[in-house]
């Protein structure tokens, strides 16, 4: 009998889990998380905070999770040492476990730059926005009229700032990028997103960023001086390798593996977060720091954990966030020549890149429809001169896909 | 593996199909709450989860594969999509209505609810008519509920 152990505790753990249950009802499975809580969705800290969930909803897997899938979870429990040779895990309480097959999904971590004079802002007026004590830290701190700083407009900045919208007074984000969510828009759709927030009440300083820190003021590079009560460090997330890389693992910016999620180091395996993923859409390896990724790939780690065959391709980056009340949908990169589609009827803007006869990715901006299809384009790269490309753009749909893809409807799928 | 192969599904014969919509209709008073199909549907916009597609001069429904390997499910951000005895659902509970499921159905089969979270087909098991109203109301037999391999 196999005795797996995984370090992690979020979506990646628990597609590890499945995956290995799939094949294998009987092996234990010991579980080591820092964080002390039940599995738990890390984006929906931002609903919380909101009052769109609670604790109770947002648990990522029914309470029996563990139990019925014979897990020892060791809750508040820190891998501190990976043992390669001796297939064991020291925890920070001096235990130890072995393993003989290993899953690294160890996520990632806020990321907060040296800023100057970060250490006179009093600690209780610091945040970060990653996990569920960050939230209940903030949702603890706010209140009317406070005025809030976030560094950082991506995705984490910007979700942060939403939730607290109408929960505090001014908010002001602000990046060094010279467009909001630098990372998934362009800029026409960003200045799309940024007026819609703008017109909410969000103020935004761009092209910027804090040169220094005196008590509750900023001082950016451009010498603005911005007063806050509290400040949101949204910069970044790392991915937590110290671990892996002592163990002797390939780790480039993130734990470097095979298409079987195997590191290369014997009996262990990484998925989540903590990892690199070669993104079709651009034929490059670059972390893909999202939620459908990390359960994938968890989930193909554990099933060749178990002995299966499984192999994770097809991955590409996708975004779908709501900011304020506009949906922004993304998927792939953004590569080639632009097609663009604007629909009064909806009030949707679209913009499709398209690169060597293939889809390579889209930005989507209004209440999404069925641009999964657009998606399935990208990942499968289905050549567009194989389909009725044109008829798609203007909406999506099965009977522009062709023949082919249609015959699936008629299989099990 | 250890998965459910024997299950029924919604599959469609296209050369039936007579494009009269009126499993949209009938999906959509399904999944209503309504007493009777009149109020489900004067003066509402259709919230079906079938939806049918124009296709090489036929007709085409479509709705959720309920999919042996399903990407919604391994996608959803919330934990509220899963897959229960075949068939695949949504806890209207716990979504937030992020969209992400609707950004990876490569079928097109999950819309946005009006309410804010998301629905999709789930064979009509529990609303009242507890078994596809699409396929019960199809006037010629396109739409079937069967299990093929
Ligand atoms: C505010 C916010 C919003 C987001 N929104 C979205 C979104 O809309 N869509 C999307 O796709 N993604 C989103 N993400 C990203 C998403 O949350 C991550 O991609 C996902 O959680 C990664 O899962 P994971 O299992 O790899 O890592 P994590 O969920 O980070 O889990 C890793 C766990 O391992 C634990 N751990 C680390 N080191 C050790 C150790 N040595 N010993 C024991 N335990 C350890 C950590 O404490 C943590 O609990 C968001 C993230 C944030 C913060």
């Amino acid at each position: 009998m196999k005795r797996y152990v995984i370090i992690g505790n979020g979506a990646a753990t628990i597609g590890a889990v499945e995956g290995i249950r799939r094949l294998d009802s009987e092996g234990p499975i010991t579980i080591i998380s820092s964080e002390p809580y039940h599995t738990y969705a890390r984006p929906l800290i931002s609903y919380y905070i909101e009052g769109k969930t609670d604790r109770e909803r947002m648990k990522y897997r029914p309470d029996d999770f563990y139990e019925k899938n014979d897990c020892e979870f060791l809750a508040g429990k820190t891998a501190v040492k990976i043992d390669p040779a001796a297939k064991s895990v020291t925890l920070d309480d001096g235990s130890v476990v072995s393993y003989d097959k290993l899953c690294y999904a160890a996520g990632s971590s806020s990321f907060i730059p040296a800023f100057r004079g970060l250490e006179t802002v009093s600690e209780s007026d610091r945040f970060t926005f990653m996990t569920l004590d960050d939230a209940e830290r903030l949702k603890a701190r706010i209140e009317p009229g406070l005025s809030v700083l976030i560094v950082g407009a991506g995705l984490i900045g910007l979700k942060c700032a939403e939730c607290i919208y109408g929960k505090v007074g001014a908010i002001t984000v602000v990046d060094l990028a010279p467009r909001i969510l630098s990372s998934i828009l362009e800029e026409k759709s960003a200045s799309i997103v940024q007026r819609h927030l703008e017109g909410k009440g969000l103020n935004f300083i761009l092209n910027d960023s804090v040169d220094e820190f005196h008590g509750h003021i900023a001082i950016m590079k451009s010498g603005i001086r911005q007063f806050f009560d509290i400040v949101v460090l949204a910069v970044g997330v790392r991915p937590n390798v110290a671990l892996m890389k002592e163990a002797g693992a390939r780790v480039n910016r993130g734990v470097s593996t095979d298409r079987h999620m195997y590191t290369g180091v014997d009996g262990i395996y990484a998925a989540g977060d903590c990892t690199e993923t070669f993104d079709v859409s651009c034929g490059e390896t670059r972390i893909l720091a999202l939620m459908p990724n990390a359960y994938m790939q968890g989930e193909c780690a554990g099933i060749n954990m178990a002995g299966g065959d499984c192999d994770f391709e097809n991955a590409v980056p996708m975004n779908a966030i709501k900011l304020l009340g506009l949906h922004i949908s993304t998927a792939g990169s953004y590569i080639g020549d632009v097609i663009e589609r604007e629909n009064t009827a909806d009030s949707t803007y679209t913009r499709f890149y398209v690169d060597g006869g293939l889809l390579r990715g889209y930005i989507m901006l209004g209440e999404p429809y069925r641009n999964g299809i657009y998606t399935s384009i990208i990942r499968n790269q289905i050549p567009i001169d194989k389909i009725d490309f044109e008829t798609l753009i203007k909406s999506p749909s099965i009977s522009a896909m062709g023949e082919s893809y249609i015959c699936q409807l008629e299989r099990k799928v | 593996m250890l998965v459910n192969n024997a299950m029924k599904r919604i599959y469609v014969n296209k050369k039936w199909c007579l494009g009269c919509r009126l499993c949209e209709y009938n999906c959509t008073y399904a999944n209503s709450g309504a007493m009777n199909i009149i109020t489900a549907l004067k003066d509402k916009p259709l919230r079906s989860r079938i939806k049918v597609e124009e296709y090489d001069g036929d007709t085409l429904p479509l709705s959720c594969r309920h999919c042996e390997e399903p990407i919604c499910v391994k996608s959803c951000i919330a934990g509220a999509l899963s897959k229960v005895g075949g068939v695949i659902k949504i806890n209207h509970n716990k979504c937030v209505g992020c969209c992400t499921c609707i950004s990876v159905c490569p079928y097109g089969a999950i819309m946005h609810g009006e309410d804010g979270v998301m629905r999709k087909c789930e064979l009509c098991i529990d609303n009242a008519f507890g078994a596809p109203a699409c396929v019960a109301g199809c006037p010629n037999g396109a739409i079937v509920y069967e299990e093929r391999d």
